[in-house]
């Protein structure tokens, strides 16, 4: 039976060739499409290189002071990052580290676009950084204002090519001499809170890290000992943040918080608005017309698919076929070509991603596909087969024998 | 075999009420070949519609192999002409999208059949319309005779007691048409099998058992 089905069912599909296109171009295009954006999800939101501890982490990026006709917002200054955090007790440590900005270098009379980053010692204990040479630099380099550098794999590749162990060369940025302690495996710009070409000691900037003012270029990062205790230790950020005092009369109130990743990373550095609310319920509208557009079609061109198909009904109906039995065949059917679409969507995917990947659009950036979407995105697939079946077939059953018959 | 009382259609628009069919009694015997005839929309095929339970009457009760069908339900309706009844149509209705096998096995399918016994039948009943070598042919390789005769094969795969035909030689030329007229009577005569035939010519009419002509929904003869 199952057998017979699907030889009609490929039967069909073959007899009208653009229709079978369009729907299966429909259902693969979604598919790809969602598998593309997941898989950006995925590596976005779920790479935990480098903060590895990251269920032990919380994320502190943000200040704001809000006044009755000024507000203040931003990244915040190292003084007060270290200064605050300091009168916490339940983070064990704490990683400073200013955001990333771009300088250039001259290597051979070539120019190099160079992105530098200022960190704590403590911010290569709480990162886990892949070291494939050397070692971070230590709280002693960096009260003594040591000038060192951690370089990525990629920088070392730029500005010294293809040669050996680059640990105690000299590295030039802003005609100031750098020397490399270590080199460090690749991070995604999209991991924007850590991303950097080299890292330097904080100490080594020629902007004022030492000035009180609250705003500035560094964000924290917060270690509990363990992941127990960070629900504890945003509540005393939270309460710490209600005695710190506002700047200046200008303002009333003062908003930090300490976040888990997720909401860092979405921060919109308004406090009216949740960035999680907002990236959640853009992704969802996204995939929701995404995924309603080709069902709409689907079902559009089943029923005509079906309609034209009266005589088959009729006979099949007047040789035996109940309306459940033909209903029956109408979904499996419609399985069949869904699943079809499902596996050339799959195939799509690989190759997109691949060429994304190859195409180093991003740098750093290595897409893949989530096999849980994958999974999740073609049992959605077979729903929505189901479902733009089910309604034609449905129709089509209450098609009187005679009627269908006389159709053709 | 059959046993249609006081039957009576009514079509129904918006506008007009037409009486298709007017209190048309009809007996048929167990292996009785029976011909309708009457000129065009006087109702022959919803008479032929109604005894195949495609079409239900508006009046009137029908008996079939003794069994009264008014209160079947879809399933049991699909059941009972799966097991009864064999349809033959004047323009084929074969599935172009089929092979011949898969044409004729197709009423096997709603039973309860391996796919060996369903093979073994349709060869069979293949063999019987001599188109044994036409298995892996589509209809649109067939000329009408022959897709008529595959028709014929499909009727008659479930081994129904009674067949139904509408006009079988209607598309025809006489040739072919008269091919058609002997499998029909070779199907009766050796099998048994009671055949109610719709038609318009009056040939092939007279070569069947009986002959009843309808008239405006009214049986006249």
């Amino acid at each position: 039976m199952l057998k017979n089905y699907f030889k009609i069912a490929i039967a069909v599909l073959k007899r009208r060739k653009f229709f079978t296109f369009i729907s299966l171009f429909g259902i693969s295009f979604t598919l790809t499409i969602l598998m593309v954006l997941t898989a950006f999800i995925d590596k976005v939101a779920g790479d935990n290189y480098p903060d590895k501890k990251r269920d032990r982490l919380l994320y502190v990026n943000r200040i704001e002071q809000k006044g009755k006709d000024n507000m203040n917002s931003g990244t915040l200054s190292y003084y007060f990052l270290s200064h605050y955090t300091a009168m916490m007790k339940t983070p064990v440590k704490v990683a400073i580290s200013s955001g990333f900005s771009g300088t250039n270098t001259y290597v051979n009379n070539k120019k190099i676009a160079v992105s530098y980053k200022y960190t704590n010692a403590e911010y290569w204990d709480v990162m886990d950084y892949d070291f494939t040479e050397g070692k971070p630099f230590n709280k002693q380099q960096v009260d003594n204002a040591d000038r060192v550098v951690i370089i990525s794999e990629d920088m070392k590749k730029q500005y010294f090519g293809d040669a050996g162990p680059v640990v105690g060369k000299y590295f030039e940025a802003d005609n100031v001499s750098y020397r490399v302690i270590g080199v460090v495996k690749n991070v995604p710009v999209t991991s924007y809170m850590f991303f950097s070409d080299i890292y330097m000691p904080y100490t080594t900037s020629k902007a004022d890290y030492k000035s009180k003012s609250y705003g500035g270029g560094y964000m924290g990062v917060l270690m509990a000992a363990n992941k127990d205790d960070v629900p504890k230790m945003q509540a005393e950020y939270e309460n710490l943040m209600k005695r710190v005092p506002v700047e200046s009369k200008d303002f009333q109130h003062l908003y930090s918080h300490a976040n888990t990743f997720f909401s860092s990373y979405v921060d919109t550095g308004n406090e009216g608005t949740s960035g999680v609310f907002i990236v959640v319920t853009a992704i969802s509208i996204f995939v929701f017309i995404f995924m309603l557009l080709p069902t709409l079609n689907l079902v559009n061109i089943n029923i005509t698919r079906i309609m034209e198909r009266s005589s088959e009904i009729g006979v099949r109906k007047a040789f035996g076929a109940s309306s459940k039995t033909l209903v029956y065949q109408f979904i499996v059917e419609n399985l069949i070509l869904t699943l079809l679409g499902g596996i050339i969507g799959t195939i799509l995917s690989v190759i997109v991603l691949a060429v994304i990947n190859n195409a180093d659009l991003i740098a750093n950036l290595q897409l893949s596909i989530n096999f849980t979407v994958l999974f999740i995105a073609l049992l959605v697939c077979l729903v929505f087969g189901f479902l733009s079946g089910v309604y034609p077939a449905w129709r089509m059953s209450k098609l009187n024998v005679v009627t269908a018959l006389k159709a053709q | 075999m059959i046993r249609l009382q006081n039957i009576e259609k009514v079509y129904r628009t918006d506008t007009i009420e037409t009486l298709a069919l007017n209190s048309v009694s009809l007996d048929v015997a167990k292996g009785e070949f029976l011909s309708i005839m009457g000129p065009s929309g006087c109702g022959k095929s919803t008479l032929l519609n109604i005894m195949g339970l495609l079409d239900v009457p508006s009046k009137g009760s029908i008996k079939i192999a003794d069994k009264a069908t008014e209160n079947l339900n879809d399933k049991q309706l699909a059941q009972f002409r799966n097991k009864t009844l064999g349809f033959i149509f004047q323009s084929y209705h074969l599935i172009n999208d089929l092979q011949v096998l898969d044409n004729v096995e197709l009423p096997l399918l709603y039973r309860d059949t391996t796919a060996k016994e369903r093979k073994m039948l349709a060869t069979e009943a293949l063999e019987k319309v001599g188109l044994a070598n036409r298995v892996k042919h589509f209809p649109t390789q067939l000329s009408g005779g022959q897709r008529q005769r595959v028709a014929i094969a499909r009727a008659i795969v479930g081994r129904p007691d009674i067949i139904l035909a509408d006009e079988p030689t209607g598309n025809l030329d006489s040739a072919m048409g008269n091919e058609i007229m002997d499998i029909l009577i070779n199907l009766n005569r050796n099998e048994g099998t009671t055949i109610v035939m719709v038609t318009h010519d009056e040939n092939m009419a007279h070569k069947t058992h009986r002959l009843v002509r309808l008239f405006d929904g009214s049986q006249v003869q």
